[in-house]
């Protein structure tokens, strides 16, 4: 069973750099970041171009379109063919891959430390000479559609989200999947393609973060030979668009063919802006890991455990994003518990904390758990570069990495409950129910019928 | 949310070790005879830990479907003097995380854990309790049961689960490896206490067990630490080995049918063993074939060409005995025929003519190339120590993985597609939509 959170970051994010890697920091002529961090444990390096454009900078009527683009990135330049990136990285033995979020659109290759170089070169190109073909997007569009089919049309906790997303935000474009929403697929074109790589992809819109065993002053020189001749280009103006005050609980049931429902609660919560003088956002990472940092921690332990109301129940935050976020808990009603019930546990575990607070032993085990992940992300190469894209593309000094670390220590139990008692509450509050439909055409397996021989 | 460009697709085939890298693996018994792995790393304050059983639902019988996976689970629910909320409590107090798995071979934990003394010392204790003394409390079997049972009526509404399952019975028959890792509703309502107590005592013995560890200790308290692991196991032999498996002369094909947007493909049979001649030449071959991505031919016409999924694949996954060959894909209903046949075309086509020249170097540079990618981590390295240790793969196996793909040829790969890859024996399972031609 997939929990609805999976989606989102884990309640406590490792943090902070370790002593032994060293990070250094180039903005070339034409704008453009490059961010490059030491690690010789593997003779391996990462790179990552990061784009600050993500499905919160698109319109009504194109929704989708930032992952679009991201798909035909790979359908060729003038003077790389399309598929020929993918072919030419994997003859190097690298992998790569891309991604889109609300905030940001990524590539990435890992490679051996001295073919680096390839995936820069090709980077920089795309970056300036994407074809954009009609034919190429009539077939990828396709591909895009089979994509959503397979992630929300058909995936009931894909649904929920949406449902959930669409209705906690009023007006804040992060009320729009990220892959876009169906009709706006069936109807883009390639020229909706054409204008959004025309008005993001410029150098000055991009960070480029290197990881690996590899030397610094090498990988500038070749940012600068590679991504250095592109010209810097103005960007659309920013709008602000914030989300207006709620006032009141919202609520949305998801009707879908599955067998259990699901209930998800999300409230508004504050987004991080001040890594060194923000307090609030620190202590809500704790709470969400007093409520779901291990398999004994509140919502396990009570919900699932002790009441048997659930067959599991989790929380995450992740206060670091462009744009406004939540703070959600949701889980599984067992059987012949109602949804109605569920909800109403989640939400005294919630009033249980701000009425009586958190222990310090409970509050112990969080932060030792906190110390424990900022050793252990040291084990991915891949993820140390993804956290300083991240931070970057949010607008945050990934140098603040340590501070944040230094402020999760510093959480007292007392603001734990209070940040539970000032964000937590029923007027922020969205609450989402996934609504099991019968699948009553789904009947036992035919046998020899279709298949094999189907002409 | 994030949207990758391509799923990740779990691909269980061992991946190589690049001969520079000179992974210098310990290998060792305890004293009660559990077999133990080990790299010693300290370039980062941690140690990886992984033991793993023959214990998998291989050992199950079909009307006690779902045991091993059920013993496995409420192990770690109590154990020793530890209740279930002191282990989940004590392993968080000192940052390590407890996980488990259970395949159709294997059963088992890992920890992750600080490697100062203190917090490993606490989580070793911990999983030592888990391994040899679990309580198989009746009330929290009760729970667990019910929760089992719920994520298992869950799936069977999803086509992806669906479908696995019944393609897994096609191509198994009355094999083990035919029945659900998980169990089915009916089989796990009736496990009681005695079957755990029973499957625990029968298999999680110290000759049973394949430790492996990989992080920042020496030798000598990696020694200790396994000692400490096996210690309150019982000796005993290893269990019987389970039965090869045959492979039918004649596939299946079912259609079932499913509400969803998408249709989903099953298609295959049993292909490969973990110790298998062919191995490198079928895993070679595949890569061109549906492993190896954007580069593969499934992704190329499928995908590519007619724009017909998202994701399409095949892999082998190698096991004991014969493991699946399973080539995959989801597309709208109406497509389902066109894709289908597309893929059943690309099959053929591959067992007639076997991959190009410029298709087989192309592999073989990706594979070869990418090498030091897969032994980049300290956790990467204890999942190859993991199965180089429950399978008793030579110690050198990564050391020669290399020589292995380059010495793969296109001859190789068509004998050996050829002998395994029968497309009469194929079986093919369709979730979801009507096939077109056929059932109009």
């Amino acid at each position: 069973m997939k929990r609805l959170l999976l989606v989102l970051s884990l309640a406590v994010v490792p943090v902070a750099t370790p002593a032994h890697a060293e990070i250094v920091e180039q903005t070339l002529d034409n704008g453009m970041r490059v961010i490059v961090k030491t690690d010789r444990r593997a003779p391996v390096a990462v790179s990552q171009v990061w784009y600050r454009a993500g499905s919160m900078d698109e319109s009504y009527g194109t929704t989708g379109v930032a992952h679009v683009l991201e798909h035909m990135m790979f359908k060729g330049t003038k003077d790389v063919p399309a598929g020929e990136f993918s072919r030419r990285i994997a003859a190097a033995g690298g992998r790569e891959n891309a991604f889109t979020s609300r905030d940001h659109t990524a590539y990435f290759q890992t490679l051996q430390k001295d073919r680096l170089e390839l995936a820069l070169k090709l980077e920089a190109d795309r970056m300036a000479n994407l074809a954009l073909s009609d034919d190429e997007f009539a077939k990828e569009i396709q591909v895009v559609m089979e994509e959503r089919r397979l992630r929300t049309e058909d995936n009931p906790q894909g649904r929920l989200y949406e449902g959930l997303m669409s209705t906690a935000f009023q007006s804040h474009p992060y009320r729009h999947p990220v892959i876009g929403w169906m009709n706006d697929l069936k109807n883009m074109s390639v020229g909706d393609a054409r204008n959004w790589y025309q008005r993001w992809y410029a150098p000055n819109n991009a960070t480029l973060v290197v990881a690996g065993d590899v030397d610094p002053a090498q990988v500038f020189g070749w940012a600068r030979r590679y991504f250095g001749p592109l010209a810097a280009h103005p960007l659309p103006e920013r709008k602000p668009q914030r989300e207006p005050e709620q006032n009141g609980e919202k609520q949305v049931i998801v009707k879908a063919p599955a067998k259990l429902p699901v209930v998800a609660l999300a409230w508004r919560a504050p987004t991080l802006a001040d890594p060194e003088n923000d307090r609030d956002p620190y202590a809500l990472e704790i709470l969400a890991g007093v409520l779901d940092g291990h398999a004994s921690a509140r919502l396990n332990q009570s919900l699932v455990r002790e009441k048997r109301l659930a067959t599991e129940a989790s929380a995450g935050y992740d206060p670091v994003a462009r744009g406004p976020v939540l703070f959600m808990v949701d889980a599984t009603p067992a059987e012949g518990h109602t949804v109605a019930e569920v909800g109403a546990a989640l939400k005294q575990e919630i009033a249980r904390i701000a009425r009586d607070g958190v222990g310090e032993q409970e509050l112990a085990r969080v932060k030792a758990q906190v110390l424990a992940s900022q050793v252990y992300q040291q084990d991915s190469l891949f993820y140390q570069a993804m956290l300083i894209g991240e931070w970057t593309t949010a607008g945050l000094d990934y140098r603040a990495r340590d501070t944040r670390f230094r402020k999760l220590k510093e959480v007292t139990a007392e603001q734990v409950r209070a940040v539970a008692t000032q964000y937590l509450v029923d007027d922020h509050l969205t609450v989402a129910q996934l609504d099991p439909q019968p699948m009553d055409n789904v009947k036992p397996a035919r046998r020899g019928s279709g298949g094999r021989h189907a002409n | 949310m994030r949207i990758d460009r391509l799923l990740c697709l779990c691909i269980t085939l061992l991946p190589a070790l690049p001969a520079l890298a000179g992974l210098d693996i310990q290998n060792w018994s305890t004293s009660q005879g559990a077999r133990v792995y080990f790299v010693e790393n300290h370039e980062l304050p941690m140690l990886d830990i992984s033991v793993d059983f023959d214990a998998g639902s291989a050992r199950d019988r079909r009307e006690k479907s779902g045991l091993a996976s059920l013993t496995r689970q409420v192990m770690t629910m109590g154990a020793g003097h530890f209740d279930e909320r002191d282990i989940s409590e004590k392993m968080a107090d000192v940052g390590a995380n407890l996980g488990g798995r259970l395949d159709a071979d294997r059963a088992g934990f890992q920890v992750r854990t600080l490697s100062g003394k203190a917090e490993r010392g606490q989580a070793a204790d911990l999983l030592a309790a888990i391994l040899s003394a679990p309580r198989f409390d009746a009330g929290i079997l009760e729970r667990e049961k019910a929760r089992v049972i719920a994520g298992l009526q869950e799936s069977a509404t999803r086509p992806e689960y669906i479908g696995g399952k019944a393609f897994q019975a096609a191509i198994y028959g009355d094999h083990p490896y035919a029945l659900n890792e998980g169990g089915e509703v009916e089989t796990v309502a009736k496990l009681g206490r005695d079957d755990l107590v029973a499957f625990h005592r029968a298999y999680y013995r110290a000759h049973n067990l394949a430790i492996a560890m990989m992080g920042d200790i020496s030798r000598a308290e990696a020694e200790a630490l396994a000692e400490k692991l096996a210690a309150g196991l019982p000796p005993g032999a290893a269990p019987a080995p389970i039965a090869p498996v045959k492979v039918a002369e004649h596939g299946e094909p079912q259609v079932i049918p499913h509400p969803a947007t998408q249709s989903h493909l099953f298609m295959g049979l049993p292909g490969l063993q973990r110790e298998d001649a062919d191995y490198f030449p079928l895993y070679v071959g595949n890569y061109v074939l549906g492993g190896g991505g954007f580069d593969s031919r499934l992704t190329k016409t499928i995908r590519d060409k007619k724009g017909l999924a998202y994701s399409v694949y095949s892999y082998f996954t190698p096991m004991r005995e014969m493991g699946p060959y399973q080539i995959g894909l989801q597309t709208r209903r109406e497509a389902t025929h066109d894709a289908v046949e597309s893929a059943r075309a690309e099959v053929e086509k591959f067992l007639k003519e076997g991959p190009s020249e410029a298709e087989l170097t192309q592999a073989k540079n990706n594979l070869v190339g990418g090498f030091p990618m897969r032994i980049d981590s300290n956790r990467k390295i204890l999942e190859y120590l993991a199965v180089i240790g429950f399978y008793r793969l030579p110690l050198n196996w990564l050391d020669t993985y290399t020589a292995r793909v380059e010495a793969v040829s296109r001859d190789d790969i068509l004998r050996a597609f050829r002998a395994r890859i029968r497309p009469a024996a194929m079986s093919t399972v369709i979730v979801g939509g009507q096939i077109e031609g056929q059932d109009k």
